[in-house]
């Protein structure tokens, strides 16, 4: 357990310290990208959105920093070769995975800060609100991070790693209904928003905190269908992820 | 299963992308494990692909590779206890430091973290990088960039270490102050080192293995590869002159534009009698490893396969 700390600290330290230490401008970005749609969705709603902006900057928030991951897990591999330096070595993938999405939190811990502070100042949720909105962003991280893992193991060309990366934090981050209620997107594709798992975090966020009214079923449903998403993609990292290559 | 030895059995990879084409092609050897094994080849030879079969980093597509009885594929978690690994395009993480990056790695092989910081000081000055140890990497030459990789695996208590071309790229004092460290090194641990400069193998190497196009073509030190060859002596003649008749030998052009003879020891005497007297320039020197080299891989096929 002990030798497992020590893996875990080593792909936090190489993830994120040091660069944060040696490299304090990168922290602007992880501040900056989530914040700033929260601030155009609330001028252009007059401030109506504020709560959903905020909680939608928390989604993104986590599910990037799983996206973050499958960048930078690609970057190290394909760039650096640091993943079979680790491979070769006692280190396992569930320490050094660990370590490394833990950076990608460490990263995002400016961003949180701001965003805890707007939620407790617009949103005030009580302590069952808060656990209910924990999980939902726990489940999102995870998930993220498991496809974003799964995919730095399959990823031979960084370029095409990081560009795969944005155009699945657009698609699963941005373009579905975290950051304002599900009923503002036109029937017809309100069912394309319902294929992407940050819909229903969504939901549940908006739905606990009482900006969306919901029922019960469809509570249920949400947290259902979230729950099965994010054990899928941690199964499939498990089964596989290749960390010896093929 | 053998212990004290790197054992391959049939050993054979076939990337998926590759179209059937064999990287690694039925490789059988068995060495001991101790010392320095040198594996030498051209490009694309399979000296990387069998490097990272051994250090764990890939499957093998047949056959199979045991070190000191642990099998690469069963038994991986084991060997991975004791192998460290320098890739051949490894480099160093440009927003850390030199010791960050040793630092780093000994936490990932489960050293403390104070004793990680002591180890990676002492490593580092080892390898002559004392003053260069809280520099970021991205302003260090890539000659010590490189050192600072070397340095990883020389502060790990691994007893198998792995380096993929590591003095490529250094110059050449550079080059031999590595050549010392790794023959200290190698006094307590076995070294697997893959290179393309010939000279080192030869220098440094208690076996050498060489490659070609996934066909391991020769084995073994460097007066058992000698043994494969028919003629052990060489003589490199440098002036414009009439060469003696050869009674026994194989004249060639070496790669210099210089005429070379293959022979034996004493016609080799014989030769070098009547050059003497001719007046010509001209050295004798047993075959080394470059003859030994080409050789082996022009009878089994000459060109780069890349």
């Amino acid at each position: 357990m002990k030798a497992w700390g020590r893996e875990v600290l080593a792909s936090v330290l190489v993830n994120s310290i040091y660069e944060m230490k040696n490299y304090p401008v990168v922290l602007l970005n992880t501040v900056l990208s989530p914040l700033s749609f929260l601030i155009v969705i609330t001028f252009v709603s007059k401030g109506q959105l504020i709560g959903e902006a905020i909680e939608g900057g928390f989604i993104m928030s986590m599910f990037q920093s799983g996206m973050s991951l499958q960048g930078d897990l690609s970057h190290l591999k394909n760039d650096f070769k640091l993943q079979d330096m680790v491979v070769s070595s006692p280190t396992t993938p569930s320490a050094y995975v660990t370590g490394m999405a833990l950076g990608e939190i460490i990263y995002s811990l400016p961003a949180l800060a701001v965003l805890t502070i707007l939620a407790a100042i617009y949103i005030q949720p009580g302590l069952v609100e808060s656990l209910e909105l924990l999980a939902v962003f726990l489940l999102m991280f995870l998930g993220s991070v498991a496809m974003g893992f799964t995919l730095s193991t399959f990823s031979s060309d960084i370029v095409q790693s990081f560009a795969f990366s944005r155009l699945i934090s657009t698609v699963f981050a941005t373009l579905p209904p975290v950051y304002y209620p599900i009923t503002y997107i036109p029937l017809p594709f309100r069912y394309a928003a319902y294929l992407s798992p940050t819909t229903y975090a969504g939901e549940i966020a908006q739905s606990s905190t009482g900006l969306i009214q919901l029922s019960v079923t469809d509570v249920f449903l949400a947290w259902t269908i979230l729950l099965a998403v994010s054990i899928a993609l941690l199964l499939v990292a498990v089964n596989k992820a290749r960390w010896r290559d093929v | 299963m053998p212990k004290g030895m790197l054992l391959c059995e049939s050993l054979t990879k076939v990337y998926r992308d590759s179209k059937g084409r064999k990287a690694l092609d039925s490789v059988n050897f068995e060495v001991p494990s101790h010392g320095i094994f040198s594996l030498i080849g051209m490009n694309g030879a399979g000296k990387t692909t069998l490097v990272r079969i051994l250090a764990t980093q890939l499957e093998p597509t047949a056959g199979r590779a045991t070190i000191d009885g642990l099998d690469v594929i069963s038994d991986a978690k084991k060997i991975r206890e004791r192998v460290a690994c320098i890739p051949q395009e490894a480099r160093t993480i440009p927003w850390m430091t030199p010791k960050q990056t040793v630092l780093s790695y000994l936490l990932w092989r489960g050293v403390g973290y104070d004793e990680a910081g002591r180890k990676a000081t002492e490593a580092l000055a080892e390898i002559g990088l004392e003053s260069q140890v809280d520099l970021l990497n991205r302003r260090l030459s890539g000659g010590t960039k490189r050192k600072a990789l070397v340095a990883t695996v020389l502060s790990s208590e691994a007893d198998i270490i792995f380096l993929d071309e590591p003095t490529t790229g250094l110059d050449p004092i550079s080059r031999q102050e590595l050549w010392t460290s790794l023959t200290k090194l190698a006094e307590h641990r076995f070294l697997i080192l893959t290179t393309h400069y010939l000279e080192e193998a030869e220098r440094l190497a208690n076996v050498i293995g060489i490659l070609h196009r996934g066909e391991l073509v020769g084995i073994g030190n460097l007066d058992q590869l000698r043994s494969t060859l028919k003629y052990q002596y060489s003589l490199m003649i440098t002036s414009e002159t009439t060469l003696p008749a050869v009674r026994d030998g194989l004249v060639t052009k070496a790669r210099t534009g210089q005429t070379q003879i293959l022979t034996d020891e004493s016609e080799a005497y014989d030769i070098s009698r009547s050059l003497l007297e001719k007046g010509a320039k001209f050295s004798m020197s047993r075959v080394s490893l470059e003859d030994i080299f080409f050789h082996l891989v022009h009878r089994t096929g000459q060109g780069d396969s890349d």
